[in-house]
């Protein structure tokens, strides 16, 4: 038997299965679909390793799970006794499961507004998300998270109870609430692309089915008619972008290779063009959300070659974010900018305004602007942010960095 | 922390500066504001041009705009969190506008709630 197939089918059924059982139960019942879900791919071992891979696995998932489905309701009484009054009660007990395209895309739709509830902290959120919609063992999640299988179990059901006991619907907000919906939504694909793109977590594969997993939801969004707006289609041009550089920012032993050192030919410009694409159909009306800004500095740092307009249209950009969304990294950014539009001495005193001393991208930032002026307070300052640096690759790259410095003082 | 309003008030805002003057100044302010922002400390800004600006005097008489008998103008303010009023006195000394002559940054606490 092919030895890719399952997996393959699991990481690409598995979460239609339970998504489109989960609408049809409701959330109450969530691991009851997880588990039909679960038992129809181990039915599928079973049988498949006698008799074959059927022409159409994927159909014959389905009319499993379905059946599985029938015998779960047949049999269960307190579904009988509970469920069935709040469905359609005029039609027979037993359901008719919809595994149609289109169902099972409006299903995930709505599953993905159910499971970024405001009721659920972030990073439940997540781990919801990559459970239910993008398939992921507790294995991966666990992985992805840099914690334990422990841990993400306990994660994943006390935030299963809390939409049990929130009485969360499986549904699309209504006209009013979606906006302020969506932003929940938004930031938890935001933070689930960032968990691919900045994590440390082992496996470079793994990081990037992270991040495809995050783009493949958002652009769900921008394919419905209520939910493909301005914002949604900035936080999609700002993956495409940021997306568009995987293959050029490791070294093939995956040491992490600088924006600057980058070889752009190894870009993918298809996926920059399509983040144009959706940066321009993000424009479409009045809203500027903290997705057009950092795509649109994203967009610039597609284009290589270093010009005062360039840097001067990012600096503007960054000055913009930070009075409608303030962060460190942002601030530390933007100073950087600074040094490239105006002047390292002018960066300079900027920066020792931040006093983020906690933060070892602030001594990187005054290291690097240091050195062409001071190469000795350059060197100070690589040697403070040495201790702060979290990951190994930025500890490399600070070490490499003092290196290089003390070597030209001698 | 409280928060402070620095109100920029120009000597006389009639006076025509050359486009590429106004940019530098534009760029000068954006990165002014920019600044603050990344320090954690703008609260929210804008300014206040002077198109469709009106006065509205006693005895419903309105004339346009705030030029007149007076000799100063509010260009815009920006709303900034401070610990004092001395941490907002020295966001208020970088402002751009202060390289004009006669120009001033008033800084006025707002009032807790």
């Amino acid at each position: 038997m092919n030895q890719e197939i399952i997996p393959h089918l699991f990481r690409t059924e598995f979460r239609k299965i339970v998504t489109v059982l989960c609408k049809h139960f409701g959330i109450d019942h969530i691991e009851t679909a997880e588990d039909i879900a679960s038992d129809t791919f181990l039915a599928a071992i079973n049988v498949w390793t006698y008799k074959g891979i059927p022409d159409n696995p994927t159909a014959w998932l389905y009319t499993v799970a379905k059946h599985k489905a029938t015998n779960f309701c047949a049999r269960s009484k307190s579904f009988q006794d509970k469920v069935l009054p709040s469905v359609d009660t005029e039609q027979s007990y037993l359901p008719d499961i919809d595994l149609s395209d289109d169902n099972i895309q409006d299903s995930q739709l709505q599953m993905l507004f159910a499971i970024c509830h405001p009721s659920i902290p972030a990073e439940s959120q997540i781990g919801l998300a990559l459970r239910i919609l993008c398939g992921f063992g507790i294995d991966e999640i666990a992985n992805a998270f840099l914690t334990n299988k422990e841990t993400i179990n306990k994660r994943l059901f006390r935030a299963k109870e809390k939409l049990r006991l929130e009485q969360v619907r499986i549904e699309l907000p209504s006209e009013s609430a979606i906006g302020e919906r969506l932003e929940t939504v938004l930031t938890t694909l935001y933070l689930l692309f960032n968990e691919g793109y900045y994590s440390e977590s082992k496996g470079a594969v793994l990081r990037e089915d992270l991040c495809a997993e995050a783009m493949r939801l958002t652009q769900l969004l921008t394919e419905n008619k209520r939910t493909n707006l301005p914002s949604v289609n900035a936080l999609l041009a700002l993956m495409c972008f940021h997306a568009s550089r995987f293959p050029a920012r490791k070294t093939a032993q995956g040491e992490l290779i600088l924006y600057q050192d980058q070889d752009e030919t190894q870009w993918d410009y298809t996926l920059i063009s399509k983040g144009a694409y959706y940066l321009q159909q993000a424009s479409q009306g009045h809203t500027l959300s903290k997705y057009h800004l950092e795509a649109s500095i994203a967009y610039w740092h597609t284009i290589k070659t270093d010009t005062t307009e360039k840097w001067e249209a990012i600096l503007q950009l960054y000055n913009n974010l930070l009075q409608i969304s303030y962060s460190p990294i942002a601030a530390l950014n933007r100073t950087y900018a600074l040094s490239k539009a105006n002047s390292n001495e002018e960066a300079i005193r900027e920066a020792e305004k931040l006093q983020l001393t906690n933060n070892p991208y602030y001594f990187t930032l005054l290291g690097e602007l240091y050195k062409s002026i001071d190469p000795k307070k350059a060197s100070a300052n690589f040697e403070q942010a040495l201790p702060l640096a979290k990951t190994q690759a930025d500890k490399h790259l600070i070490a490499q960095n003092l290196l290089k410095i003390n070597k030209n003082c001698l | 922390m409280d928060e402070y309003v620095l109100v920029m008030r120009n000597e006389d805002g009639k006076n025509l500066v050359s486009p590429e003057q106004m940019q530098i100044w534009m760029k000068q302010t954006m990165d002014w504001i920019g600044g603050i922002a990344a320090q954690n400390k703008f609260v929210s800004g804008t300014g206040l041009p002077f198109e469709d600006a009106r006065v509205v005097h006693p005895n419903n008489i309105v004339t346009n705009g705030p030029f007149g008998d007076i000799k100063e103008t509010i260009g815009g303010f920006i709303t900034v969190r401070a610990e004092s009023v001395d941490e907002a006195v020295e966001f208020a000394k970088g402002c751009p506008v202060l390289q004009g002559e006669g120009n001033s940054v008033e800084v006025r606490r707002v009032a807790s709630r």
